[in-house]
């Protein structure tokens, strides 16, 4: 295939943001997570953990807790208010002042008509759900401290709220406390810790009115609620368990503590012979290097994410088929969408943070190398911008033209154009005025030839302005031929500008012909929803990837799946590359060949020969290594199209530049985790 | 390996009319090696303390006379005696204030110097080559003193050498450029005259010696001579030759080359060498070989390997003038007289042999006084190092004999208690550092007199001798075999732990002796009421003690050896010996020694002996072996390498006889069980170090910085 010069780059810092609550819908199998900075998360697990959409969050918003309620979104924070999302267009729709200080917790009731919230000021507030809002409904009996935790026994009558020192379990419709359990008083830690109060962080209430709390002196405690009496006690950590989750069928429970580790107790008996059944730890899981702030027990995993900003799937192996893709266990770190462009014309980088962009211009060297050399840079990269957003909303999205003069970037409140100007060493930017019909974008795009700039806009409609000297004048509108409500989350353009593809999470892929102006058609709906998307340069093929690692090859001009798509489907994907975990989050072409199609995901990237076979069912799909021992007529027989390459690790993001050079964009998880707080301190062998 | 140390200033110099002189005259050492007399080139004598640097006492003449000699102190009447204006001689006592009011006698020719020799007393060197005995000069100051040197002969430097009993005095002379060597024998007088070989490229421009130094070695005075060539050659006069004048006047002088200084082209115009010991010579005036010209160093050089041993610049004018005292060396350069320390340990052939294998800290406490290689080299005896190493060119050292010779002379006669009381209160006064001649001496006359005189066995004194680390086998080779002799157990420890060169044939001999008192029962109980090392004994109470399970209903372990009836079961973790014996033993196990001098003495050892050891060696084996066991003292015990090492050469010298005895079957087929064990336990251990090579290539990952730009090929 050849050899690539590779710009390996590790200067993108880029810093996730620890994971504050997590929300779990049942019903639709979303789940809803939120991370330090305010940002909220939805990834489909009937999807393989497709991260479908991102809400940027906002400076001088935390997210506490997170609940649905049926299909609506709910989160409140330390700023005291509760928030409604619009899930459709990726913004908060409303925000709700409690009036009861700091917000720690939110949770609906199984029936999603109410919303109970726990306030700083020790009360605990009752919400109705309205069509398009809330209303206040009740104030509970006022406790002596702040409501950390709330559970809702699934009929819907009784709280159990978690206080400094105790739980109180209140009756929803006269809002006092159950006559015949006042309160149950959890024990303070032993030793030095007994002056220190303990923070019941989470609760659970199970239908068999049993109430299962979490504290901060490391206890898991098992309670009757009737009686008002302590069960059991299990000691699981010397720090806190933070975070409860309970499975629907109530027999299995996940405490996360602060030492990173998720603990399993099941609802067992103790003996075979025995009827009686009692909670006993069963199992412990460990996947984080700091405290687990939030927990989700689904069907058939334990999700987990805390301070050290993993996503971790971690599958119950007696709940899932062996071997299967859902018994892998997964952990997402990286964004499934891409936070760095590509200037391939100019060999400059932007790098998208929630706060800032950055603009870099690769190195250079004029040496050429063998296979496996580095090559002395002769020229070092360099920052060439550092551009702060306007205003509190993060950073949504951002993009860079081919030819590196223009740049944009949108957020819920702003999208803002700047035209940069080269001039040797010096660099010059100037914002350009974009017309007022643009308030925010979802994605944004700008042509081959950069004169023009797309935006996705609400309904997935797309927005054109077309771009000339420090001026963006508006020319059109797209609206594609469905009624689809969700918001674009890929798009991208020809290279010859004759076509434009949008994507949405409901899994539609439209194709505009800009020549017209008009909407071309609608790529057949696959189940999985499209993680990355290209237009081919000069073919009029649109190949999608999807989040199930599928991929397609769809033929514009005949508007049917191509030849070579078909016999992909035909023979079936290899099964090594359908178990990747990862989605592939960036397709590309190569200029120079056009049967070449370089995709990657966080672990690797790929190049497809489409002239060549594809690989055989029995075959081994990652050759590279034995390919490389063999001699030329052995390795022409071997080869086949998929070319993987597995050298470059935690990848953010793999393009390929005009002058036939890779960019490759590192990010080595342990400088994430050198850059994170210290954990909690752990006896650890041999320190 | 010779070193300097970090010198001092004494006292300024006088400034003189001539530059070239550097206004000393001479310096003497007094009655304590601390103190100098320090005679300046006008007329005053100042007696120095040199630790402290300040003046003690200082005497000086009236204006217009001038002393011509420096003075001298006399031991044997406490008196100090110069020469004034050439003839006059002057003696006076240290309570003297005024030199004038001092005795002085008026003799009838010019004095060139008074010499003094250790117990010796006083000669008088005449101008025109006369020597005779002070006490006679004073006697009759106006006789009549021949003339000895021939016309226009000149003395240059004189000296006195002191060769077992017998003095000499000796004296260099210049006549028309060419040199001559008296060497002037005293009681009864002999007079021999040599000529130097010239130096030079040409005879008319020989050129004159810098200096001279003697010492007696051997039956040998060795005269050393530095030419301004930065030659050094040393002549050797033989004390045994007949001493007669050849009647052709003098006798060719053989020299050979000692040392060849690099002068870097120009001749030394004032530089000097003295002989230090019998293999080391202090040259001050030449330049340093690494430095540049332009700078002038004190060097001492080793002539046996001609090596530049240390070396240290001297800032300033340097005269041409040293003198050596006390492990100091005096040096007159600028303005001032400063004292340099210096330290020329021997080069020891027990180190150079691998001998000293025990490296525990009770050996380097002291550094012990070993042979000097080129001594062994010449085989001399030890004895003798020690006469030579008194009248080397260190005479300072007599006075230091002042106590060592009281106690030396106690040990012929007086009794057991009163030499011992004597020896500890002599070990109590002084530095051992400087008694290490004597005490060998003293550890001599105290084995030898025990050995003639049976009932005196002064134990307690020997063994603070043996103590104070000064002591080697070489020394007093009869010490251990009179301990073993005297059944003193104490001391043959003691001596095994601070000799570093005990033969293989004495180690053998005291491992039978130590083995054959356990079998026999009488002298058993001696071995177990011996009071040796507590530290040692404790730790090897604590080993043999019996294993937990093993009832002991109240008894000791102390009757522990095995019957000698039935050796071939030895119950594991069991010591099979006492716990004296053991420590003993252990002794034995650590003393250095060489497997090729071993072995064939090893053979000697009975079967049952042999048995007894064996099963010992094994005992500690185990003890080893196990996972409790914590080494607390590497000196006490014995290293796991030197028990292996005796087990192998144990095997090596009696494995037919072993295979032959059947009671040896079951230890040997033990220690082939263990052996075997270990050898699988290393070869895991082999196989499990490719594993831990390979984890380490996996963790040197390449350092990747930021950014760097690579070639990579896809296939």
């Amino acid at each position: 295939m050849g050899e690539f010069k590779v710009h390996r780059v590790r200067f993108f810092d880029y810093m996730p943001s620890a994971i504050s609550a997590m929300a779990f819908n049942v019903h639709t199998e979303r789940l809803a997570v939120a991370r330090a900075d305010g940002t909220v998360e939805i990834y489909n697990f009937a999807d393989n953990c497709f991260q479908e959409k991102v809400i940027p969050g906002k400076d001088g918003r935390t997210v506490e807790a997170l609940c649905w309620a049926g299909q609506r979104l709910f989160s409140t924070g330390l700023n005291g208010e509760i928030v409604e999302y619009d899930l459709e267009n990726l913004r908060s729709k409303y925000t709700v002042e409690a009036y009861g200080g700091p917000v720690w917790t939110i949770s609906s009731n199984s029936q999603g008509t109410q919303l109970a919230v726990g306030c700083e000021d020790g009360t605990v507030k009752i919400f109705e759900l309205v069509e398009d809002s809330i209303q206040f409904q009740s104030n509970f009996d006022r406790l002596k401290s702040r409501v950390l935790s709330l559970s809702w026994h699934p009929s819907g009558t009784q709280i159990a709220a978690g206080t400094m020192d105790m739980i109180r379990v209140f009756n929803v419709t006269t809002g006092e406390t159950c006559t015949a359990l006042l309160q149950m008083m959890v024990d303070r830690a032993a030793g030095a810790n007994k002056k220190k109060e303990v923070a019941v962080w989470s609760v659970v209430f199970l239908s068999d009115n049993t109430v299962i709390s979490g504290d901060s002196a490391g206890k898991v405690q098992v309670w009757d609620s009737q009686m008002g009496t302590l069960i059991r006690t299990h000691l699981v950590t010397k720090w806190d368990v933070m975070a409860l989750a309970v499975s629907r069928d109530e027999s299995s429970l996940l405490a996360g503590t602060s030492e990173g580790s998720v603990v399993q107790f099941q609802f067992i008996s103790a003996r075979l012979d025995q009827p009686d059944k009692e909670w006993q730890r069963t199992r412990t899981l460990r996947s984080h290097s700091h405290d687990v702030r939030a927990l989700v027990h689904t069907d058939t995993a334990a999700v987990s994410g805390g301070n050290d900003a993993h996503l971790v799937v971690r599958p119950f192996m007696e709940k899932v088929v062996k071997g299967s893709k859902e018994s892998a266990p997964c952990k997402i770190t990286f964004p499934h969408r891409s936070l760095v462009s590509c200037g391939k014309k100019a060999g400059i980088l932007l790098f998208q943070f929630p706060e800032r962009l950055e603009v870099w211009r690769l190195g250079e060297s004029n040496e050429n190398g063998i296979p496996g050399e580095e090559l002395s840079v002769t020229k070092k990269p360099e920052a060439l911008i550092h551009l702060k957003r306007k205003g509190d909303d993060h950073i949504c999205c951002s993009t860079l033209s081919p030819c590196g003069g223009w740049l944009a970037y949108a957020s819920a409140s702003s999208v803002r154009l700047f035209q940069l100007q080269y001039d040797n060493d010096s660099i010059a930017l100037t914002k350009v005025k974009l017309p007022k019909v643009l308030r925010w974008a979802n994605q944004l795009c700008f042509s081959a030839d950069s004169s023009r700039l797309f935006a996705s806009f609400s309904q997935s409609s797309v927005l054109v302005f077309a771009l000339s000297k420090s001026e963006a004048k508006y020319v059109h509108t797209l609206k594609p031929k469905s009624v689809s409500k969700q918001a674009v989350h890929l798009m991208s353009t020809s290279d010859d500008g004759q076509w434009l593809a949008t994507a949405n999470s409901d899994c539609e892929v439209h194709v505009y012909n800009l020549k017209k102006l008009k909407y071309h058609c609608t790529v057949p709906v696959y189940g999985s929803c499209p993680s990355a998307m290209a237009i081919h340069p000069t073919g009029s093929n649109v190949v999608m990837v999807h989040a199930d690692q599928k991929i397609f090859e769809y033929s514009l001009e005949q508007k049917e799946y191509t030849e070579w798509s078909r016999s992909l489907a035909k023979k079936g994907l290899h099964g090594s590359w359908l178990n990747r975990v990862a989605p592939v989050t960036h397709v590309s072409f190569s200029a120079s060949n056009p049967d070449y199609i370089i995709l990657h995901d966080m672990n690797m990237f790929c190049i497809i020969d489409k002239s060549l076979p594809l690989p055989e069912k029995d075959s081994d799909l990652c050759n590279q290594n034995q390919l490389r021992s063999m001699n030329e007529a052995a390795r022409v027989k071997d080869s086949h199209a998929f070319k993987i390459c597995e050298m470059f690790k935690n990848l953010l993001c793999v393009g390929l530049m005009e002058d036939h050079s890779l960019v490759v964009v590192e990010r080595p998880l342990l400088d994430i985790a050198t850059r994170l707080p210290a954990p909690v301190r752990q006896k650890k062998f041999a320190t | 390996m010779a070193a300097l140390y970090e010198g001092y200033t004494l006292c300024a110099l006088l400034k003189t009319p001539n530059s070239l002189v550097s206004g000393i005259n001479g310096i003497e050492v007094d009655s304590d090696i601390d103190h100098v007399v320090v005679t300046d080139s006008t007329r005053s004598v100042t007696l120095y303390k040199v630790s402290d640097q300040k003046p003690l006492g200082s005497w000086t003449l009236k204006q217009g006379q001038s002393l011509s000699c420096p003075a001298v102190y006399n031991a044997g009447t406490k008196e100090y005696v110069s020469v004034s204006d050439g003839k006059v001689i002057r003696v006076w006592k240290a309570e003297d204030l005024l030199l004038d009011k001092a005795f002085k006698a008026t003799l009838s020719a010019n004095v060139w110097r008074v010499h003094a020799v250790p117990g010796g007393g006083l000669f008088v060197l005449f101008v025109r080559g006369a020597v005779r005995l002070l006490d006679d000069v004073l006697a009759a100051p106006q006789q009549p003193i021949e003339e000895v040197l021939g016309q226009e002969e000149n003395i240059r430097w004189s000296a006195t050498v002191t060769a077992e009993t017998q003095h000499f005095v000796i004296f260099t002379t210049e006549q028309n450029s060419c040199h001559f060597l008296y060497v002037q024998r005293l009681k009864p007088n002999s007079l021999q005259k040599f000529s130097l070989e010239p130096q030079g490229p040409a005879p008319q421009e020989a050129q004159a010696p810098l200096s001279f130094s003697a010492c007696y070695q051997e039956g040998h005075i060795r005269l050393l001579c530095l030419y301004p060539d930065g030659h050094v050659y040393q002549s050797l006069v033989s004390m045994r030759g007949p001493p007669a004048l050849p009647p052709g006047g003098a006798a060719p002088l053989p020299r050979t080359q000692l040392l060849g200084l690099h002068v870097g082209g120009a001749l030394l115009e004032a530089a000097s060498a003295i002989y230090l010991d019998d293999c080391h010579v202090a040259v001050v005036g030449a330049p340093h070989p690494a430095a540049g010209p332009g700078t002038n160093f004190l060097c001492i050089w080793n002539t046996n390997f001609q090596t530049l041993q240390a070396g240290k610049e001297i800032p300033g004018k340097v005269y041409g003038q040293l003198w050596s005292y006390a492990g100091k060396l005096f040096i007159p350069h600028g303005r001032s007289l400063t004292v340099i320390p210096y330290e020329c340990p021997t080069s020891s052939l027990a180190t150079a042999l691998g001998k000293l294998k025990r490296a525990g800290s009770r050996d380097s406490r002291v550094p012990a006084c070993v042979p000097s290689w080129s001594s062994l080299l010449d085989g001399r005896t030890p004895s003798d190092l020690i006469e030579s190493s008194q009248n080397k060119a260190k005479p300072v050292q007599a006075s230091s004999a002042g106590p060592a010779d009281h106690v030396l002379g106690l040990v012929e006669t007086a009794t057991v208690e009163a030499v011992q009381r004597e020896v500890e209160a002599l070990l109590s006064r002084a530095d051992p550092q400087d008694l290490n001649p004597w005490l060998g001496q003293l550890a001599c006359s105290l084995v030898s007199r025990s050995s003639t005189d049976p009932p005196f066995y002064p134990a307690s004194g020997l063994a603070a001798l043996v103590r104070t680390g000064s002591l080697c086998h070489s020394v007093c080779p009869e010490l251990l075999l009179l301990a073993l002799e005297k059944r003193d157990y104490l001391l043959a420890q003691l001596c095994l732990q601070a000799f570093p060169d005990v033969p293989e044939n004495i180690t053998c001999c005291c491992l039978k002796t130590f083995l054959r008192v356990s079998v026999s029962s009488a002298p058993e109980a001696e071995v177990q009421t011996a009071c040796l090392e507590p530290s040692s004994l404790s730790f090897m109470e604590t080993h043999s003690a019996p294993q937990r399970g093993i009832e002991l209903n109240g008894f000791t372990s102390t009757g522990g050896g095995p019957d000698p009836e039935k050796p071939s079961s030895p119950p594991i973790h069991t010591c099979p010996l006492g716990v004296h014996k053991a420590v003993l033993l252990n002794e034995v196990i650590q003393t250095p020694y060489s497997d090729a001098f071993l072995l064939p003495h090893l053979k000697d050892l009975s079967p049952q002996q042999l048995m007894l050891f064996l099963q010992y060696l094994h005992f500690l084996y185990l003890q080893y072996s196990q996972d409790s066991f914590k080494q607390e003292d590497k000196s006490i015990a014995p290293t796991l390498t030197q028990i292996m090492d005796w087990v192998c050469l144990l095997l090596d010298a009696h494995f037919t006889v072993l295979v032959m005895t059947p009671e040896a079957r079951g230890l040997l087929v033990n220690l082939h069980i263990f052996v075997r064990s270990q050898v699988r336990f290393c070869s895991e251990l082999g196989k499990l170090e490719g594993s831990l090579q390979e984890i380490q290539t996996l963790r040197r990952q390449k350092e990747m910085g930021q950014y760097c730009i690579q070639v990579i090929k896809i296939f």
